[in-house]
């Protein structure tokens, strides 16, 4: 007897017993679906951050300043001080000093209040050079950005972010309109486009971006400190070269001995450090989710050994008869575990089809994507095909020892 | 020729600590063509007998040839070869597998002989037809009566074409207008010069057969001629 045979054979009992067969598949399918939705969250909550902190730009380095510590001796927590300078940032730049940098933009960023006739609006306000357009990979929906003449001018011009100019300019195209910014006027140059993706901190669409000069001015300060350092490295693998070589150059400009234990006075942050701490957490649900999916998975595969061994029981009568007409006992073995890694083989592509229909629905009701990979899918399959067939080897190795006469007398 | 040939064939059975001997040293010889009835009341080992017979079980001890072949000493797989090859069993219950048709039933023995598609549904359709169940291919054991489904299960001995046509009490769930019908197609399958052997323990059902193996205690009583 061929395998196309006992396929058909095998297949004809599955037939036979349909409802049995659809609850030994169910296990299964519960099984996979739901190490599909599980994985598929998992990997979901890991693009959502990937794509959030790709968005910041590509190759990227952010480098800002440490604690402060003020007059009374309390010490702010990083980012409080102001220990990042412009000159920090031209140091940076220099081409001799750190060759896998490629680009730099400085930032200053505060809170001010924008009007438009009768309309307010406060929103963060960033001042930046020509850089920060390819720095942090955006572009504009519509008008232009800066340019080098009014950075150095210091002129009245400002960028709005998509979110901030939908608010303060319900109807037309503001670019060339004024608004007031902290009570100085400028003119609207140009709108960003909206980046997709928000940070955790403020929404990246809502910002008046302005050249750092005029944000300088417009705070009354002096100084020549700055927010953050954004840096773009030369590549990907240029990264932690480009890491290496600004972490030197300011511990040298802030003179940090880390030989005697001093604390730098400034961090420098990855896209993938910080992608790696966001997923350590997601890993850790995922593996946590996934684990109690394979346990569902392992009872699935138990129920499909469970109803093989009532099935066998149930069908002495028949495999004493098989085996009169001239099956042998590896035959029947055979057309069990056919059986049964047919049935667990469809419950695996029922339990795809449940579990990819519940990535598409479960979208729409909680606030998280579910993103379903071709070879998890495939994996699924073939675990259910393995589960199926390995849960089926006992009961098979039943129905082969059954001795014909036995089977038959059986009432 | 012979088909059949037991000499000092022993059966023992351990029932828990006790040993049963259900065959005692018998000895019979079977030729082709003959239609042999083995009659015997119940517990005589007449079913041990067709178990033999039928290579559903081996001997404790002695020798039996059927069509030539040593068959006493082989094992599970070589038996099931023997019984798909040389053996056609007709059942007391039927035991046709009910989620098939009369067709696919009947095709079951080609399907372990490992015969290709066209020619098995060639050769079930025939042997359907010869046991006068040509109109009935497709129907299921469910949806034909008593008689029918025995027919069936006739043609499903004879589609191997087998040395042997081995009838565990072919009548016995059958009444009596299906009973002279089954027992009218086996003498027809006798007259084509078909070995036959027949279990039974009704006097009616032995008396059409050419001679009649009396067995009592596990032995062969004297042979009653025919």
């Amino acid at each position: 007897m061929n395998w196309t045979e006992t396929f058909r054979t095998g297949g004809e009992a599955i037939r036979t017993h349909r409802l049995r067969s659809a609850l030994t598949m169910l296990g299964i399918v519960i099984g996979i679906s739901s190490v599909i939705v599980t994985v598929g969250l998992g990997l979901g909550a890991q693009n959502e951050v990937r794509n959030q902190i790709d968005s910041l730009g590509s190759n990227l380095l952010i480098v800002s300043p440490g604690s402060s510590t003020d007059g009374s001796g309390m010490r702010g927590g990083f980012g409080s001080g102001s220990t990042l300078t412009l000159e920090d940032a031209d140091a940076i730049a220099d081409d001799e000093v750190a060759p896998d940098v490629e680009k730099v933009a400085p930032v200053v960023t505060s809170f001010a209040s924008l009007v438009n006739g009768t309309t307010n609006w406060s929103s963060q306000t960033v001042g930046a050079t020509t850089d920060w357009s390819e720095v942090r990979k955006r572009e504009l929906s519509t008008g232009r950005f800066f340019t080098d003449e009014e950075v150095t001018s210091a002129a009245p011009v400002v960028v709005l972010g998509a979110d901030t100019a939908s608010e303060l300019f319900a109807v037309g195209n503001p670019v060339g309109q004024r608004v007031t910014v902290d009570g100085t006027p400028m003119t609207v140059i140009g709108v960003l486009a909206p980046s997709g993706a928000s940070s955790t901190e403020a929404s990246e669409d809502d910002l008046a971006l302005m050249p750092l000069t005029t944000a300088k001015r417009l705070s009354g300060s002096t100084s020549s400190s700055v927010s953050t350092i954004y840096v773009q490295a030369a590549s990907q693998e240029a990264l932690s070269a480009a890491y290496q070589e600004i972490h030197a150059l300011l511990s040298n400009l802030h003179g940090i001995d880390a030989q005697s234990g001093m604390q730098a006075d400034f961090s420098i942050n990855t896209q993938d450090s910080l992608i790696e701490t966001a997923n350590a957490t997601n890993r850790t649900l995922t593996i946590l989710l996934g684990g109690v999916a394979a346990i569902s998975l392992l009872v699935g595969g138990i129920g499909v050994m469970n109803i093989m061994l009532v099935s066998v029981t149930e069908r002495v009568r028949e495999i004493g008869l098989r085996k009169a007409l001239g099956a042998t006992p590896r035959l029947i073995r055979r057309q069990f575990l056919v059986e049964a890694g047919v049935l667990g083989t469809a419950g695996g592509v029922v339990g795809v089809a449940l579990g990819i229909g519940t990535a598409v629905v479960l979208p729409r009701f909680i606030d998280q994507s579910v993103d379903v990979s071709a070879s998890a899918t495939a994996t699924a399959i073939g675990v259910a095909l393995l589960l199926g067939v390995g849960f089926g080897v006992y009961p098979a190795g039943r129905a082969a020892k059954l001795t014909p006469i036995d089977a038959l007398r059986s009432e | 020729m012979t088909v059949i040939r037991l000499t000092d064939v022993r059966k023992t059975y351990a029932m828990g600590s006790l040993e049963v001997e259900a065959l005692r040293g018998l000895s019979a010889t079977i030729e082709v063509g003959e239609y042999v009835a083995v009659v015997g009341p119940s517990g005589s080992g007449k079913s041990t007998l067709m178990h033999i017979i039928g290579c559903l079980d081996v001997p404790t001890s002695g020798e039996y040839l059927l069509d030539g072949t040593d068959v006493a000493t082989m094992d599970e797989t070589q038996l099931a070869a023997v019984r798909n090859r040389k053996v056609g069993f007709v059942f007391q219950q039927f035991n046709l597998l009910p989620s098939l048709s009369a067709l696919r039933n009947v095709e079951l023995p080609l399907v372990y002989a490992g015969m290709g598609r066209a020619e098995r549904r060639e050769r079930a359709a025939e042997a359907l037809r010869r046991v006068g169940l040509a109109d009935r291919v497709e129907h299921r054991p469910g949806e034909l009566s008593g008689g029918q489904q025995q027919r069936v299960a006739v043609a499903r001995a004879l589609v191997t074409e087998p040395a042997l046509i081995l009838a565990d009490e072919p009548t016995g769930n059958l009444d009596s207008t299906s009973t002279s019908d089954i027992l009218a197609l086996f003498d027809e399958l006798h007259e084509m010069g078909r070995t036959l052997v027949l279990i039974t323990h009704e006097p009616e059902v032995a008396r059409r057969a050419e001679r009649t193996l009396q067995i009592h205690d596990g032995a062969l009583v004297e042979p009653v001629p025919a």
